[in-house]
């Protein structure tokens, strides 16, 4: 019954919107995919101008929007599990300190953080003819920030020690867990991790043959007043500004809900665990945390879609992600609001989708199992 | 007896059916759009989010410009009232989409026409009322005076979703420069961007630069480049479908360029009432029928000139007097040295 009602009320809208777009002479259809999109951007992953087709401009977007969620993710994940644990802290200063944070950057309005660190902190910024340089090698200006880029010889080399380190570690890990089952001996995981992790690569240098340069930015005049760095890597000032605002903003959420989990595991449990000889680290490890985190990942999951769709606020300050360059520039220069609009939704759709899958796919293999 | 009644009274259902057809013809005749108009008593406009001179509106939502011009004389020459008019702001991604999907009945928001758009989209393009190039702006301080002093890694800041970004890339490439597209949603965000040093240079469409250009922190220090790089011919658009009421708008505005060219102003129309010259008497309704075909009165064009003037009066008020482009350039009448020549109202 629901599932005829469904298929009803979407075939009112489709034949609607049929019969509308026929009135109005407008073709409907996809395949202005293939044709040549004649605009270019400003920022890619991929190589891209005006010369590619619509679709390669859709993926630069879509790109462009999973960087500046990943980037979100991670700084906001660090930033709210510190602020979450500062929140708990018995020290008075550090205590109130994150309270006023979250307190602050939780109650306005994404889009104004998000113009206040473009404009606000775009004009402090330095003209790049004016930047000090960071460590010698780094320019932070209004253009952006410019960093060396990584020259690699034998770059494939380097990448397989670093597998190579992590296979080990994993190995290690999975032995290290038998032995204090089966033995009770622990051993030191984290050190001989670290080991690896380190001496793995450095070996690719001195025997595998990998050698590394630096790209060194340097200042070139355009005209009188206006230059730029060349070489090197650039990064524009609205994706370091949307990611910031968009951690600042999410890290606060997470932060809130860091410290509900902490809270939400009994105090008993806490105190059994030391009554038992475990060591205040060990508690938290070993207790506390496995506990918590089954608290904190379901609303953290949520967390994690605000931000990839919250990150469509790009448009407002130009950094070019799916809804800029798509369902804005291509949208514009084709006329295909539909089709667009459908697949902008879709694809978003199916971001969220993946994030809550993944999170679900971890929720699950950290909850309990009862025997 | 009967037989011929029979005969009679299928001779008057067939009368009767041929006059509902001819009645009906004449109403079809009236456009759809027109009729909605009349009904709900104002005409519905989408002008641009802030534009000075062509569509802006003041502290107490008053909307002025050339563009709102055009609205208000539609207005003027259907509903008898030039205030009758409910604008719509629109970005320019926005605008194709709310004229195509019926939220507005007429665009006049400094949009381009060309090939494209007019065959593509659902549109049709019912004439110019500014001739417009895209041109750049650049810093005074930088030195630069022409477009040839450009150099690789130039960052220019500009709007999505318009022809400036296709007019940008094939400049840009033909001239073998690099570039760093900076395309922002809004117009207010490129010139905050451009003023605070993100950008090297500003492009849109000249006007436009003469516009933003009076928003900037310090507008003397900032010139725009003698060069033109596109033609952008300015004008209102209708949806297709409708070509009575995209004869009422194209009508509308060639009316007003037409009065300017015969020296009718909103302070003297009423007088050339009873001018000597017919195509003067045609602009101000003494003359010929020229509403009927549009299912209007006689005076509709009298009442657009004493309402909102004619393109000159417009011109002066909204452009040249704001200080924004002083000199008209090609929007001066043919008559005059301008490209400004609208077909004849007779």
């Amino acid at each position: 019954m629901t599932v005829i009602a469904v298929v009803l009320v979407f075939g009112f809208f489709t034949y609607n919107a049929q019969v509308n777009m026929e009135n109005r002479g407008i073709d409907f259809g996809y395949g202005f995919l293939s044709q040549e999109s004649s605009f270019d951007v400003q920022f890619s992953l991929i190589e891209y101008d005006g010369s590619h087709s619509y679709f390669r401009a859709y993926l630069v977007g879509l790109l462009n929007t999973i960087l500046v969620s990943v980037i979100g993710i991670i700084i906001a994940t660090i930033l709210g599990v510190i602020v979450g644990i500062a929140r708990l802290s018995p020290n008075y200063l550090i205590n109130k300190f994150a309270a006023f944070y979250v307190e602050f950057f939780r109650n306005i309005p994404l889009l104004l953080q998000i113009f206040f660190w473009y404009f606000a902190a775009l004009r402090a910024l330095p003209l790049p003819q004016d930047a000090e340089a960071m460590f010698g090698i780094s320019f932070l200006t209004i253009k952006g920030l410019f960093v060396p880029a990584f020259i690699w010889q034998n770059f494939n080399i380097f990448f397989y020690s670093i597998i190579a380190a992590i296979i080990a570690i994993i190995v290690i890990r999975n032995r290290a867990k038998r032995v204090q089952e089966t033995q009770g001996k622990q051993t030191p995981v984290l050190l001989i991790s670290i080991g690896l992790i380190l001496i793995l690569p450095l070996l690719s240098f001195l025997i595998g043959g990998v050698r590394l340069s630096f790209e060194v930015p340097v200042l070139k005049q355009l005209a009188t007043t206006s230059f730029i760095y060349e070489g090197g890597v650039s990064l524009p000032p609205e994706l370091i500004a949307l990611a910031l605002s968009l951690s600042l903003y999410t890290a606060t959420f997470i932060a809130e809900c860091v410290r509900a989990g902490i809270q939400g595991v009994g105090k008993g449990q806490k105190e059994a665990a030391a009554s038992i000889g475990l060591t205040q680290n060990q508690v938290l490890k070993l207790v506390v945390m496995p506990q918590a985190l089954r608290i904190i990942i379901p609303p953290t999951t949520n967390q994690y879609l605000n931000l990839t769709k919250n990150s469509s606020l790009a448009a407002a300050i130009a950094y070019p992600d799916l809804v800029l360059v798509f369902a804005g520039t291509a949208l514009m220069q084709t006329g295909k609001a539909i089709e667009i609009v459908s697949i902008t939704m879709f694809t978003y759709l199916s971001l969220s989708i993946s994030i809550s899958l993944f999170m679900n796919w971890y929720n699950n293999k950290i909850a309990i199992t009862e025997k | 007896m009967f037989k011929y009644l029979k005969q009679l009274t299928s001779l008057v259902a067939m009368v009767a059916v041929l006059f509902t057809f001819t009645t009906e013809s004449m109403a079809a005749k009236k456009s759809k759009t027109l009729k909605n108009t009349q009904k709900k008593g104002f005409v519905r406009c989408g002008v641009s989010q802030g534009l000075p001179g062509f569509s802006n509106a003041d502290a107490a939502g008053n909307w002025t410009g050339v563009d709102v011009d055009v609205c208000r004389a539609v207005a003027a020459a259907v509903l008898g009232d030039a205030n009758k008019v409910k604008f719509t702001p629109l970005s320019a991604k926005e605008r194709f989409t709310a004229l195509t999907s019926g939220e507005i009945d007429i665009l006049s928001r400094n949009t381009t026409w060309t090939l494209s758009r007019d065959a593509d989209i659902g549109l049709t393009f019912v004439g110019v009322n500014f001739y417009d190039g895209q041109g750049f702006m650049v810093r005074k301080s930088s030195g630069i005076t022409s477009t040839s002093q450009f150099k690789n890694g130039i960052s220019a800041c500009t709007n999505i979703g318009t022809t400036t970004e296709l007019n940008m890339r094939d400049f840009f490439n033909s001239r073998g420069i690099s570039y760093e597209p900076v395309a922002f949603e809004k117009a207010d965000e490129v010139v905050a961007a451009y003023d605070a040093g993100r950008c090297d240079t500003y492009t849109t469409d000249k006007s436009g630069l003469a516009a933003q250009r009076t928003k900037m922190k310090n507008p003397d220090e900032h010139i725009v480049l003698p060069e033109t790089i596109s033609k952008e011919p300015l004008g209102p658009v209708v949806r297709q479908g409708d070509s009575v009421w995209e004869d009422i708008v194209r009508w509308s505005l060639n009316t007003m360029i037409e009065a300017e060219e015969y020296g009718i102003t909103s302070a003297n129309a009423d007088s050339m009432k009873t001018s000597d010259n017919p195509q003067i008497k045609r602009l101000v309704g003494a003359e010929g029928e020229m509403g009927a075909a549009f299912g209007l009165d006689n005076e509709w064009n009298l009442r657009i000139i004493k309402q909102v003037g004619n393109y000159g009066e417009s011109y002066k008020r909204n452009i040249a007097d704001t200080g924004i482009l002083p000199d008209r350039g090609p929007n001066e009448l043919w008559t005059k040295g301008g490209i400004l020549y609208v077909p004849p109202s007779r």
